[in-house]
């Protein structure tokens, strides 16, 4: 009876003492949209992201509304036309780092990992595979990835006017620094 | 023994308990944000004009917006007129936003080849979350200038005979995705009238609404009641009825109203057309965007 009690408490001490859950508030995600007639580059610092490093779930949430442009106009026909950010005010990406055990949190360098989950974006969810990478260093991770998704899977509709100004790809660039969990 | 057994259980599943917090607590939790930050609403209305008069809208900080007016004359002159499209007035107007908060605005009528000057200023912001507004409040206000020939050789001709002012206090909410409504006092002065017996200040209360049929069409509405005992009976309130229509960069409103006037003073206080009788205009504004 006392050694269970003993056992239990040690492994208490031992998982609170080690904390392997990591967040950030101010993660940076932007997209890129290349068509003939314009350049459209919109950047959002406000990301929300956390990972649990022990189990490989991670989980990022994006205001829609929190993304600025080069002009406003452009910002209000995302919010009000595209994305329709009062209906779907938010972006989530959530699932689990495939190749999390290789990442070794205690050796500063850049790991190479696969992030597998359901991104959510316009109401719309797909399973994606993203490709990225864990960057460690001094005990914090950076988190980065750089994918591509069609506008026409999460039902944003382009309309035939504005095809030469807005890409039917986009290109989506995470970076987001996560620091340990205090909670 | 069996009872130590059963305490020691009950032990172990509250030790464990505390063992593993993290299993229990979802990443989900970790992200949720108890301080909650301010959320102002924009788009109450698609451009800076309902139909004729201004919306709580201004031109984005550091943007130029040109908008085109176009009246044309009335639709019950039937068809040699070809419904008052042979007649037509015009308001080429600019407006510019140096701050978040300011407008600046100059524009030129043909109807009484009037030149006009306003200024547009935001004083409250609709937002919810932190910090709860339920209306939009900006001010408005304008000097126009009429440039005709003076008409009226036994009177001396003061450039201040002019003159007229019209200063609005716009309150605006945005109820939700699609309908948004605003309200506007308004009152109007001018220098000069033309008789004895017309009054220079004239007070009225506007409305407006906006109705979203689709993502880039809406309905608008306007109508500004003048207080009674004010104007003479040639004179009727003001009533528009039209449509937005966004397409990119340009915005279109086509609407029908009984006022050819497209600048506040016109058609608050020279509305001549009786909607009952169908004294009603067609036109439309062409709405484009710049940026500086």
């Amino acid at each position: 009876m006392k050694k269970i009690v003993l056992i239990c408490l040690t492994l208490m001490a031992a998982t609170s003492s080690f904390s392997q859950k990591f967040v950030t508030k101010s993660g940076h995600i932007w997209f890129f949209s290349s068509a003939p007639l314009e350049n459209i580059e919109a950047h959002n610092k406000t990301v929300a992201s956390a990972l649990d490093l022990a189990t490989g779930d991670f989980i990022f949430k994006v205001l829609i509304k929190s993304f600025s442009f080069e002009k406003a106009l452009m910002q209000q026909h995302f919010n009000e036309n595209y994305l329709e950010s009062e209906t779907y005010p938010e972006a989530t990406f959530k699932g689990k780092i495939i190749d999390i055990k290789n990442v070794n949190l205690k050796k500063d360098g850049v790991y190479n990992v696969t992030a597998e989950g359901d991104l959510t974006i316009h109401g719309v969810t797909k399973h994606v595979k993203v490709p990225g990478t864990l960057e460690v260093k001094q005990g914090k991770i950076k988190a980065s990835a750089k994918f591509n998704i069609l506008l026409a899977d999460y039902n944003v509709k382009i309309p035939k006017a504005v095809t030469d100004n807005i890409a039917k790809n986009i290109d989506i660039h995470v970076d987001c620094m996560l620091e340990p969990s205090l909670k | 023994m069996k009872k130590c057994n059963f305490i020691s259980i009950i032990i172990i599943f509250i030790l464990l308990e505390f063992t593993f917090p993290s299993l229990s607590q979802n990443l989900d939790d970790l992200l949720n944000d108890n301080t909650k930050s301010i959320n102002y609403i924009e788009n109450t209305f698609k451009t800076t004009r309902i139909v004729n008069g201004h919306s709580i809208e201004s031109p984005d900080k550091g943007e130029l917006v040109f908008i085109i007016s176009h009246d044309f004359g009335r639709i019950n002159q039937g068809f040699y007129e070809f419904f008052g499209l042979d007649q037509g007035t015009i308001r080429l107007g600019f407006e510019y936003s140096p701050y978040s908060w300011l407008c600046l605005g100059i524009g030129r009528s043909s109807y009484q080849k009037t030149y006009d000057g306003f200024i547009k200023a935001k004083l409250l912001r609709q937002s919810s979350g932190n910090r709860n507004v339920p209306v939009s409040i900006s001010y408005f206000g304008d000097i126009t200038l009429n440039s005709l020939k003076w008409a009226y050789p036994d009177r001396t001709n003061y450039f201040s005979s002019r003159l007229s002012f019209v200063h609005e206090v716009l309150i605006a909410r945005k109820f939700n995705k699609n309908f948004s409504l605003q309200l506007t006092p308004a009152v109007v002065h001018r220098n000069l009238v033309e008789k004895a017996s017309d009054k220079n200040d004239i007070f009225a209360l506007g409305s407006g609404f906006r109705y979203k049929i689709t993502n880039r069409t809406s309905i608008n509405g306007e109508y500004f009641y003048v207080f009674p005992n004010q104007l003479n009976s040639d004179f009727h309130n003001s009533v528009s009825l039209g449509i937005d229509i966004e397409t990119g960069g340009h915005v279109f409103q086509i609407h029908v109203s009984n006022s050819q006037g497209m600048f506040d003073r016109a058609f608050i206080t020279e509305t001549k057309g009786n909607p009952l009788k169908g004294d009603l205009y067609f036109g439309f504004n062409i709405t484009r965007t710049f940026n500086l």
